[in-house]
């Protein structure tokens, strides 16, 4: 690792993509002030996989870690998309939903604490199926808790991206940050190509993957609040801010009439161009960058 | 396996409502209606089928943009009429195919459409509404995460044409890289896996599972039964706290989620030390 990243320093970026989840999260916070929670020691395990065949991971593919973020208490939840797809089972999905909810209880407490989720996932992982699946309706439940009382902070920066039930729970988040390596969205194409044909969605055609749930259209049509390129301090840096931040005045899941006329507009008769859609859903700040 | 028609949401809509449409200016995929449930007042709310859809991959049944939206709006509108009142029980009647699968809805970004339902029904709840799925046939995928998941009580009939998953059957074994026997035998032996609702009623996750003799056809006392069913999971839910720990508390999930629970303690005693 310190290889890649001297590597990296030479064109003095350094890459958060080519970090795992416990270096995403360790480079978040405020140095020296971070802790892993039920760390790979723990070893809490899945308990369903192996008897599928599937070597299960000490941390079950999920990172809690907890520390300062611009001086004040927070807690970083990472997946690691290199295991299992980054997906969600009983053990990792309980390990987010219980830190979001802990979180929760200390803001009550008064002790203000923020979340960051980083999430690269394909969603509910599907040999634990219905306890996945309940996972992260739980984590959706913690979510709406939390962000009552602080920030909770979606960071996708690819090159899994964030997919299924867990692009729900994204939708659900104070703000999202993504790369324009990252992509965001419900179905995966390859689904849809299967559900729908291959008309509806070509899934090798990667350029309008990358036109429709990439991280630069996202944040052209207002779904994402920053795009961020894949430097690691740029990320802390912004992440930093939307702790500083604080709980937004609306929630973007929560301004139903909005999107509700948006998609009543719609010319519903035809495929459209990604690049018209910047047009009818720009953002005052992604037409500013544009100036 | 029963063929499914997606026919049972309309049917238990009208039984416990005595009609089947939308509201006023909303898509005819979403059916809602305020109907007498017990004592009082209950919101009713169903995704059926709409074959003339505008979005041609939301014609059969499908969760897609506009039903998220509608479902949204439509809770939300309860939690604004009641917000100086007693909460009004919110009745989510499940079966739906999927959510929509179409390159229309990732490009207008399907994912907020559900989360906006999703954070409709769990405002609600944590507003004190009691807020019930009513699970009549598949909740499959998208589906239950965003129409019956942040209910605080979940019903489901105990019966063939129920299930109860988080992916088709088709689809799970392509990913998996399993054949559809395979599958199935190892959900016979991984019961968070198994597509039977007896099964997943193992999980704890469920207040009660229902007997209906016919739940395509119900008699004058089914639905009696499922009102009755329907007032007792009301009053247990006002009883109970705003959250989901019922379902990690309950009888099943300790014994079906014992890693779920294990994770929970190890890390809330790691959060408190220094």
């Amino acid at each position: 690792m310190s290889d890649q990243r001297l590597g990296a320093n030479f064109i003095n970026r350094q890459s958060f993509i080519e970090l795992d989840a416990r270096e995403r999260a360790t480079a978040l916070f405020d140095a020296g002030t971070s802790r892993e929670l039920v760390g790979p020691f723990d070893r809490v395990e899945s308990p369903w996989l192996e008897q599928q065949g599937v070597t299960p991971q000490e941390d079950d593919g999920c990172v809690v870690m907890k520390g300062k973020i611009a001086g004040q208490a927070a807690v970083v939840i990472a997946l690691e998309g290199a295991f299992q797809g980054g997906s969600l089972g009983e053990v990792s999905g309980g390990k987010m939903a219980a830190a979001l909810d802990l979180a929760s209880a200390d803001n009550v407490k008064g002790i203000s604490t923020s979340a960051v989720i980083l999430l690269e996932t394909g969603g509910v992982r599907l040999q634990e199926a219905n306890l996945g699946e309940a996972a992260i309706a739980e984590i959706m439940a913690a979510i709406l808790v939390l962000r009552q009382h602080a920030p909770v902070i979606c960071l996708t920066a690819g090159t899994v991206g964030c997919f299924g039930g867990m692009s729900l729970a994204a939708g659900l988040c104070s703000y999202v940050v993504m790369t324009r390596e990252a992509r965001l969205g419900m179905n995966g194409p390859e689904v849809i190509e299967q559900e729908s044909g291959v008309d509806e969605f070509d899934s090798k055609d990667h350029a309008l993957i990358w036109a429709i749930d990439g991280g630069e259209q996202r944040y052209a049509t207002g779904l994402a609040d920053a795009l961020i390129e894949d430097d690691t301090a740029q990320i802390a840096d912004a992440i930093r801010q939307f702790v500083s931040k604080g709980v937004p005045a609306v929630h973007r899941s929560s301004q139903v009439e909005l999107y509700r006329d948006r998609i009543a507009t719609l010319d519903t008769s035809r495929q459209w161009d990604p690049a018209e859609f910047r047009v009818l859903w720009a953002t005052k700040s992604s037409k500013e960058d544009k100036k | 396996m029963t063929e499914h028609t997606l026919v049972r949401g309309t049917v238990w809509f009208r039984a416990l409502t005595g009609q089947a449409s939308s509201m006023p200016g909303d898509p005819k995929s979403v059916l809602t209606a305020d109907a007498a449930l017990g004592k009082e007042q209950a919101r009713f709310l169903c995704v059926v089928p709409n074959p003339n859809a505008r979005f041609p991959c939301a014609r059969h049944g499908e969760v897609g943009l506009e039903e998220g939206y509608t479902l949204a709006a439509r809770v939300r509108e309860v939690m604004q009429q009641d917000k100086n009142k007693t909460k009004r029980p919110i009745v989510a009647i499940v079966d739906a195919k999927s959510q929509a699968y179409g390159r229309r809805e990732e490009t207008a970004a399907i994912f907020l459409a559900c989360a906006a339902a999703i954070d409709a029904y769990g405002s609600a709840r944590l507003a004190g509404h009691p807020v019930i799925a009513l699970i009549v046939g598949q909740a499959i995928s998208g589906v239950p995460l965003t129409h019956g998941y942040q209910a605080n009580r979940i019903l489901a009939f105990d019966d063939d044409g129920v299930m109860i998953h988080a992916m088709h059957k088709a689809a799970a074994a392509r990913i998996t890289r399993r054949s559809v026997e395979e599958l199935e035998q190892l959900a016979k032996k991984i019961a968070p896996m198994s597509y039977d609702v007896r099964d997943y009623a193992k999980l704890g996750l469920l207040y009660k599972l229902l007997h209906v003799d016919n739940p395509e056809k119900p008699s004058e006392q089914d639905i009696r039964n499922v009102q009755d069913e329907l007032v007792g999971a009301i009053a247990d839910a006002r009883k109970g706290p705003v959250d989901l720990r019922n379902r990690l508390e309950s009888k099943g999930a300790l014994e079906m989620r014992k890693a779920s629970l294990l994770v929970r303690s190890k890390l809330e005693a790691q959060w408190l030390e220094n």
